[in-house]
């Protein structure tokens, strides 16, 4: 609960790059978290939303026939787009809500790229009477305008960010603003794996349930551990979560696929383990992507998600220690191993988990018939149909726009503007 | 003792408080902003901060993020802050640089630090960088004789007050409300509190920045402290969408603040 230099560090990486304004609520989190975490009624109340509100915990399927297009490799996913909400963040969000609530604030805040982390956090706001505003892209909230309805069914405001690269960086740095100005009523519900000290840690614990559960399920239905874990890294919350279980297991390889966007050559991408260097953004000492001047450089994804400049900085040390992997997945993969999940085992993904799908076709060629990997399904893909329905000719983009000009006439128009 | 330490003693003896003009480099163009890093010089201010301008500003409110999209499309480098800390140190102003810590990393603390040494600069305000990560720029200020100026906030704690004044020289940035620059209707009474606060654990001159944009606000401040830094008010007079406005506007509200802060104890 201090703020010792060493505290919240993850080898060179993590850290509290800060205004100085933001440093008693980051200490006041971290003494409330680490009061939490060791603490019987609160680890009692968080495992029962868990059970009956998420429902936890999820499933393991093995997926047989997609596996025939990954090297034969028995794979199976874990599933966290059957979490309610759709997607594994969830699992945090709800963690930080019962925070929020025993910090006495009433209002929290948060960033999202693809929509999940907002749907989530409007969700837990709900539920447990808190106010909540979402800070989105505006580029995201057009491409994922179903979501930014979720939301506002939900009750959060949303709000669209529009400058700089009007993606999830600037939702992120928006956020940051409100909570400098309004820490005493507000909790930032940070929606992953970065940020300052205690954010990395404290999301990550919230989420190894994941791969505390899988670790479990593994062992029980096949009676061995993987030969690798597969999962996608934006900021790297689903990653670290099922990653954090296998660290461990020397044997275990953990395979982090990253955005690759247009190729890596392209410069039009969210890889920055394969072409970023170590700086500091958002609060934390990581790899970023970043120019000679060290000013931030766009991302670029097919995936809101995934579509940003930095990472998690335990990620950071997990590659520069040599225990994870991380390559880049291009778009057109991605996408490809989308479309094989949908047409093979009957699973729409979100296209962020397709990015883990495409790593575990690659993985699983290399490792042959007797590999086994698990994958972390992170998110389901009913918000990216659009994206995937444009992406595949499945409904012209002529189509789209006609049916949009027809909703437009049929429905009244919502003056306030709207705003992962 | 820095040129900043100069100015500020000298301000010191004449009772009054300085006023500190921040101008980011490169807005609305390289040209134009030494030229009105210049005219704030003339027009009263005593120590001018030449802002770096960053991709992802998250301390700065809408006007200053706007000067700066400006000014890292139209190209400015890191190098041009060298540029202008020169420009206003001939101006007769002591300068000191604001810069988020990432460009300050990506350059190298060591070579930063003597590049500003070598411009003329007297030090650094950071406004992401509180002491415990600045280990490396402390070290390169240490070297190259420059002043750290660390912020403290309302919501810190007498603690770290006491720890952070202990880290910087120069002056303490007294960052006067919770929240990002811009101008406000009124300056938040926790100013006086928190300079109160401060003047308890160190010596050093206190300045406060956020929310000042007139004369008479600069007036009310400069009643109890060393200095009134003003930022976005002043930025907001220089349009990038006129192609030269002579810095008139720039010159009068300068004019009008450098009154006030001589006039904040009369």
């Amino acid at each position: 609960m201090t703020s010792d230099p060493r505290a919240g560090r993850f080898g060179d990486f993590g850290g509290r790059y800060v205004p100085e304004a933001l440093v008693a609520a980051l200490d006041e989190l971290d003494a409330a978290r680490r009061a939490a975490e060791t603490d019987p009624q609160f680890q009692a109340e968080l495992a029962e939303l868990h059970r009956s509100y998420t429902g936890r915990p999820s499933l393991l399927t093995e997926v047989p026939r997609f596996a025939q297009h990954a090297g034969k490799a028995r794979i199976f996913l874990k599933r966290e787009d059957l979490n309610h909400t759709g997607s594994h963040k969830i699992n945090n969000v709800l963690g930080q809500a019962l925070l929020t609530v025993r910090m006495g604030k009433k209002r929290v805040i948060a960033e999202t790229g693809a929509g999940q982390h907002g749907v989530a956090t409007a969700t837990a706001a709900a539920l447990m009477g808190l106010d909540c505003v979402v800070y989105m892209g505006e580029r995201d909230t057009e491409r994922q305008a179903l979501n930014v309805a979720r939301m506002k069914l939900l009750g959060a405001e949303v709000i669209p960010v529009k400058h700089g690269s009007r993606t999830l960086k600037d939702a992120v740095n928006e956020a940051m603003r409100d909570w400098v100005t309004n820490v005493d009523s507000t909790h930032y519900v940070l929606g992953t794996v970065t940020g300052p000290h205690p954010f990395p840690e404290m999301v990550r614990n919230f989420h190894r349930i994941i791969g505390d559960e899988a670790r479990a399920q593994m062992l029980q239905e096949v009676g061995r551990l993987p030969d690798a874990v597969c999962a996608c890294v934006g900021g790297g919350s689903n990653a670290i979560g099922i990653f954090h279980a296998f660290i461990g297991d020397a044997d275990v390889r953990l395979v982090g696929l990253e955005a690759g966007g247009e190729g890596v050559a392209s410069g039009r991408h969210a890889s920055r383990f394969a072409t970023g260097v170590p700086g500091v953004l958002h609060g934390a000492a990581t790899y970023l992507l970043q120019d000679e001047d060290g000013q931030t450089i766009e991302s670029h994804s097919v995936s809101a998600g995934l579509d940003y400049p930095s990472v998690g900085p335990e990620h950071a040390h997990l590659y520069t220690s040599g225990r994870a992997e991380y390559r880049p997945v291009t778009d057109a993969e991605a996408m490809e191993a989308f479309q094989l999940l949908c047409r093979t085992e009957g699973i729409i993904p979100a296209i962020e988990s397709a990015h883990a799908l495409a790593g575990a076709r690659q993985v699983g060629a290399e490792l042959g018939p007797d590999g086994l990997i698990l994958v972390n399904l992170s998110g389901r893909g009913d918000k990216d149909v659009e994206t995937a329905a444009r992406w595949f000719d499945i409904l012209s983009g002529e189509d789209i726009v006609r049916e949009k000009q027809i909703k437009a006439e049929d429905e009244p128009q919502d003056a306030e503007g709207s705003g992962w | 003792m820095s040129r900043l330490s100069e100015v500020l003693s000298s301000t010191r003896e004449q009772n009054r408080a300085a006023l500190v003009a921040y101008l980011p480099v490169g807005f609305p163009s390289l040209d134009r902003s030494l030229e009105a890093m210049r005219a704030v010089v003339e027009a009263g201010a005593d120590v001018v901060e030449v802002g770096l301008p960053y991709s992802d500003p998250l301390m700065d409110g809408p006007v200053i993020q706007h000067a700066a999209q400006v000014a890292l499309a139209g190209g400015v480098r890191v190098a041009h802050v060298f540029e202008a800390v020169r420009t206003v140190v001939e101006a007769g102003a002591a300068c000191v640089t604001m810069s988020y810590w990432n460009p300050i990393l990506r350059y190298g603390p060591e070579r930063f630090a003597a590049d500003l040494a070598a411009a003329g600069g007297s030090g650094i305000i950071t406004p992401d960088l509180i002491p415990e990560e600045a280990g490396d720029w402390l070290s390169a200020a240490q070297e190259h004789d420059l002043d750290p100026i660390f912020l403290v906030a309302p919501s810190s704690t007498d603690a770290r007050l006491a720890m952070t004044v202990q880290h910087c020289r120069g002056f303490v940035y007294v960052a006067s409300t919770m929240g990002v620059t811009g101008a406000r209707a009124q300056v938040g009474s926790g100013a006086a509190d928190l300079i109160e606060r401060t003047r308890a654990v160190t010596d050093l001159p206190l300045c406060v920045g956020l929310g000042v944009s007139t004369g008479e606000q600069a007036a009310q401040v400069a009643a109890y402290a060393d200095g009134v830094i003003v930022g976005s008010a002043l930025v907001a007079t220089l349009k990038d969408d006129e192609p030269d406005s002579g810095c008139e506007q720039l010159r009068a509200l300068t004019a009008e603040l450098a009154a006030g802060v001589r006039g904040g104890r009369e």
